[in-house]
């Protein structure tokens, strides 16, 4: 099997297995650090139950996460260290940062929030979640600043056959950068939202610790419309500016061939990679492509045609991820919305309830579904036209990483097993009040 | 000193500081079954590191960071090189991580015997391969002129290499069964502190072994030749040893564990310093190395990463001080009362 395409599959499995278990410690850490300050407060003890119950299920994720980053500080070495020697001295540098700056603080604090219950005060102990919430959204902050700069490269120069750093704020400012953090944090926060919502749903549906529930849900509640919304908005800014950039990324995602003006969103369609058409179009909308890529029906849209071959990403994938991730989002919307009509009668709403117990697993698809988009969508860059990914990968034999390979699945499903079984377990089990 | 002088500096340190914090546990990781004679004491030797473990192990993610912020072309070289070896260490690390975590979570004998092992192979495959690697590093690599790596993984098994496996081996369960002999009472802490004195003429003869082996295998010598002065981290070292057992005869265990912390910074810095200015040496050809002047990072980057670390290193040091003694004195039945605990 060829090397490039197995480096992607492992980098692909590392990535996205390491991303199952953060965006629910993204938002959860908010949330508990909420119920704990309100503990803190009022000594309510309703609170401190709450906070032992969600932070058990927070513990067990976030213990999968920090130990599958370790993967992923050393894979670009291990498996792309051309492209590791090319833009090291920006893209390192910022991973450098994010484990000096962030994630010790998070490592350290984390111990210290589980063994220091007895050791500190109510209210110096739900700091340290605060901090802890802090720090995981700065890591993420400065991981996106890393992607961002592979999606769109700024304040660099090509020098000594490397891209070298020349403005470093032009690097940590940017738009892509910023549009890209608040969607993907907004839609973490939406995964923890209605992991909360649906866990609280499956014990109201059972009819037991009801108001320690409720006001799970309640919170839950409040983060997935406030998000889901904001997701959206953002969302759409995010594509107008990628249109502006990746032009190719947004004629993939939308199997957009022929360049044209007044272009038409199909809402569904099965794209022919080889013929360079579309076998089926389905609800063909006029002029929505341009809207929502330039906010103006009558502008036009590059067509992948008008792309050199070998600078195309693959289209399907892409299609197909961005039609699950905007579906979902909307879905997500009117969810919350109804839970925001239903409130006050969530017992007596049991549909409703088992609808957001089966929803559990629609944030985990779509957020994964939005980063395969940024991802493959970029393809055949890994930097964005500076660097194609076939000219990125290590000088391995390809049994090496083929059995490396192997290895992940391997072990990282036996892991994801092991978790999840967890998870459910102590998400199911009723707390003891 | 320049620029490069200085992140060589840098990048010897983080690593140094990495065997330091994460030595420990993986030492109590690998003693675990051995000294561990039912689940209480095994829970007691888990949760003696269990506040303080993920945050050394971030020292780890920190030095792979500063390589490929401050030397992108020997991080690229390095990990790409030792493929195998660094998956095997990667692996190892998630397992044991993992372990840590859910081995209390369920009261099974099946599930806690798995994690155990976990545990066990976890902390033994780092400890031995980072000691094969390191040693192959202040040895040399077959590195060709294009930087790539021209051997395979049972390359680095060669006699220098399996004696720095068996260095580092010692020199974590030293460090551990001291840690444990200060986290512990009663019987285990009467069996960790055996385990150190036992341990400790075998650790005091590999290491000067590994002296004098290093004399023949390596160029390290090169530079303390130069600059005789630099003998004195090998003293320094050798002295710290005797003051580790000295210590723990007076049952001064912090002051051992201490010292035992200067024996493994030392014993890094002994290869670091005899490296210098290679961060990854060819033995194909000396032309064809990889230095802190031919890998590192342009003039910018490295000044923005010398401000970063020196604002955070020293917070990150604070703070981690600050969390040591927080959980200062011994692991007791009643802080695995607790239900947090491990």
């Amino acid at each position: 099997m060829d090397i490039v395409l197995l480096s992607r599959l492992q980098f692909a499995t590392a990535t996205m297995f390491h991303f199952l278990f953060v965006p629910l410690t993204l938002g959860l850490s908010i949330m508990i650090a909420i119920m704990e300050t309100r503990y803190a407060r009022t000594g309510d003890k309703l609170y401190l139950s709450m906070t032992k119950f969600w932070g058990k299920i927070f513990l067990i994720n976030f213990g999968l996460g920090i130990v599958t980053r370790i993967t992923l500080e050393f894979q670009f070495g291990t498996n792309w260290s051309r492209y590791s020697a090319f833009v090291g001295d920006i893209f390192g540098s910022l991973l450098a940062i994010e484990a000096s700056a962030a994630f010790f603080l998070e490592s350290t604090l984390i111990g210290i929030w589980i063994f220091g219950w007895r050791k500190l005060s109510p209210k110096a102990h739900a700091a340290v979640m605060w901090l802890i919430a802090g720090a995981s959204t700065l890591s993420a902050v400065w991981i996106i600043i890393a992607n961002a700069w592979m999606q769109h490269p700024v304040g660099y120069v090509l020098r000594n056959g490397r891209a070298e750093l020349s403005d470093f704020s032009a690097v940590i400012f940017q738009k892509f950068a910023i549009l890209q953090f608040f969607h993907t944090v907004s839609a973490a926060y939406i995964v923890s939202a209605f992991f909360v919502m649906g866990v609280s749903a499956y014990h109201l549906l059972k009819k037991q610790s009801i108001q320690f529930f409720t006001r799970s849900f309640r919170i839950g509640l409040i983060f997935g419309l406030i998000f889901s919304v904001f997701t959206a908005i953002e969302g759409d800014m995010h594509g107008v500016h990628v249109a502006e950039v990746q032009p190719a990324k947004l004629a993939a995602m939308e199997a957009h061939w022929e360049t044209t003006t007044r272009a038409p969103l199909n809402l569904f369609a099965i794209p022919d990679e080889k013929n360079e058409r579309n076998f089926i179009e389905i609800g063909s909308i006029p002029g929505l492509l341009s809207f929502l890529g330039y906010h103006d029906i009558n502008a036009e849209v590059k067509g992948l045609k008008d792309f050199p071959k070998e600078e195309r990403p693959p289209v399907l994938i892409p299609f197909l991820s961005f039609r699950t991730m905007v579906g979902l989002g909307t879905l997500f919307i009117l969810l919350t919305i109804i839970g925001l009509l239903r409130r006050n009668r969530l017992l007596e709403s049991p549909l409703y309830l088992k609808i957001m117990v089966l929803s559990i697993p629609l944030p985990y698809v779509a957020i994964e579904a939005g980063w395969v988009l940024a991802e493959v969508g970029r393809q055949p860059w890994i930097v964005y036209g500076l660097m194609k990914t076939s000219d990125a990968v290590s000088p391995l034999a390809s049994s090496q990483v083929l059995v490396s390979l192997m290895a992940f699945i391997l072990i990282y499903g036996l892991l994801g097993i092991a978790g999840f079984y967890l998870i459910i377990k102590n998400a199911i089990k009723n707390p003891d009040l | 000193m320049d620029l490069q002088g200085i992140w060589f500096f840098i990048w010897g340190l983080l690593w140094a500081v990495f065997f330091m914090t994460d030595g420990f546990d993986f030492g109590i990781g690998i003693l675990y079954p051995f000294l561990g004679k039912n689940d209480f004491e095994k829970r007691i030797m888990i949760n003696s590191v269990g506040p303080i473990w993920n945050g050394n192990e971030v020292w780890l993610i920190t030095a792979g960071g500063v390589t490929f912020a401050a030397f992108p072309l020997a991080y690229a070289i390095m990990f790409s090189s030792l493929y195998s070896g660094l998956m095997l260490i990667l692996f190892a690390l998630i397992i044991r991580g993992v372990a840590f975590e859910f081995r209390g979570k369920v009261d099974n004998k099946i599930w806690r015997n798995t994690w155990d092992i976990a545990i066990f192979v976890g902390s033994l495959v780092p400890a031995v391969l980072f000691g094969i690697t390191f040693a192959n590093i202040f040895k040399g690599l077959p590195i060709d002129q294009s930087g790539v790596f021209q051997g395979s993984f049972f390359d680095l098994l060669n006699f220098y290499g399996i004696l720095g496996g068996l260095l580092f081996l010692l020199l974590f369960l030293f460090h551990g069964s001291i840690w444990l002999s200060v986290k512990t009472e009663g019987e285990l802490h009467e069996r960790s502190k055996s385990t150190a004195l036992l341990i400790w003429p075998f650790l005091l003869i590999t290491a000067l072994f590994f002296l004098g082996a290093s004399w023949f295998f390596t160029k390290l010598y090169d530079n303390y030749l130069a600059n005789p002065v630099l003998f004195l981290d090998i003293l320094l070292t050798v002295a710290a040893l005797f003051a580790s057992r000295f210590f723990i005869k007076r049952k001064e265990f912090f002051r051992a564990w201490f010292s035992s912390s200067i024996v493994i910074l030392g014993s890094v810095f002994f290869g670091i310093i005899g490296l210098y200015p290679n961060i990854l040496p060819s033995i194909i050809n000396t032309e064809f190395s990889v230095t802190a002047y031919n890998a590192s990072s342009s003039p910018l980057t490295l000044k923005i990463m010398l401000v970063v670390v020196i604002i955070f290193i020293p917070a990150v040091i604070a703070y981690q001080a600050w969390a040591y003694y927080l959980f200062r004195g011994k692991v007791t039945k009643e802080d695995l009362a607790y239900e947090e605990s491990y």
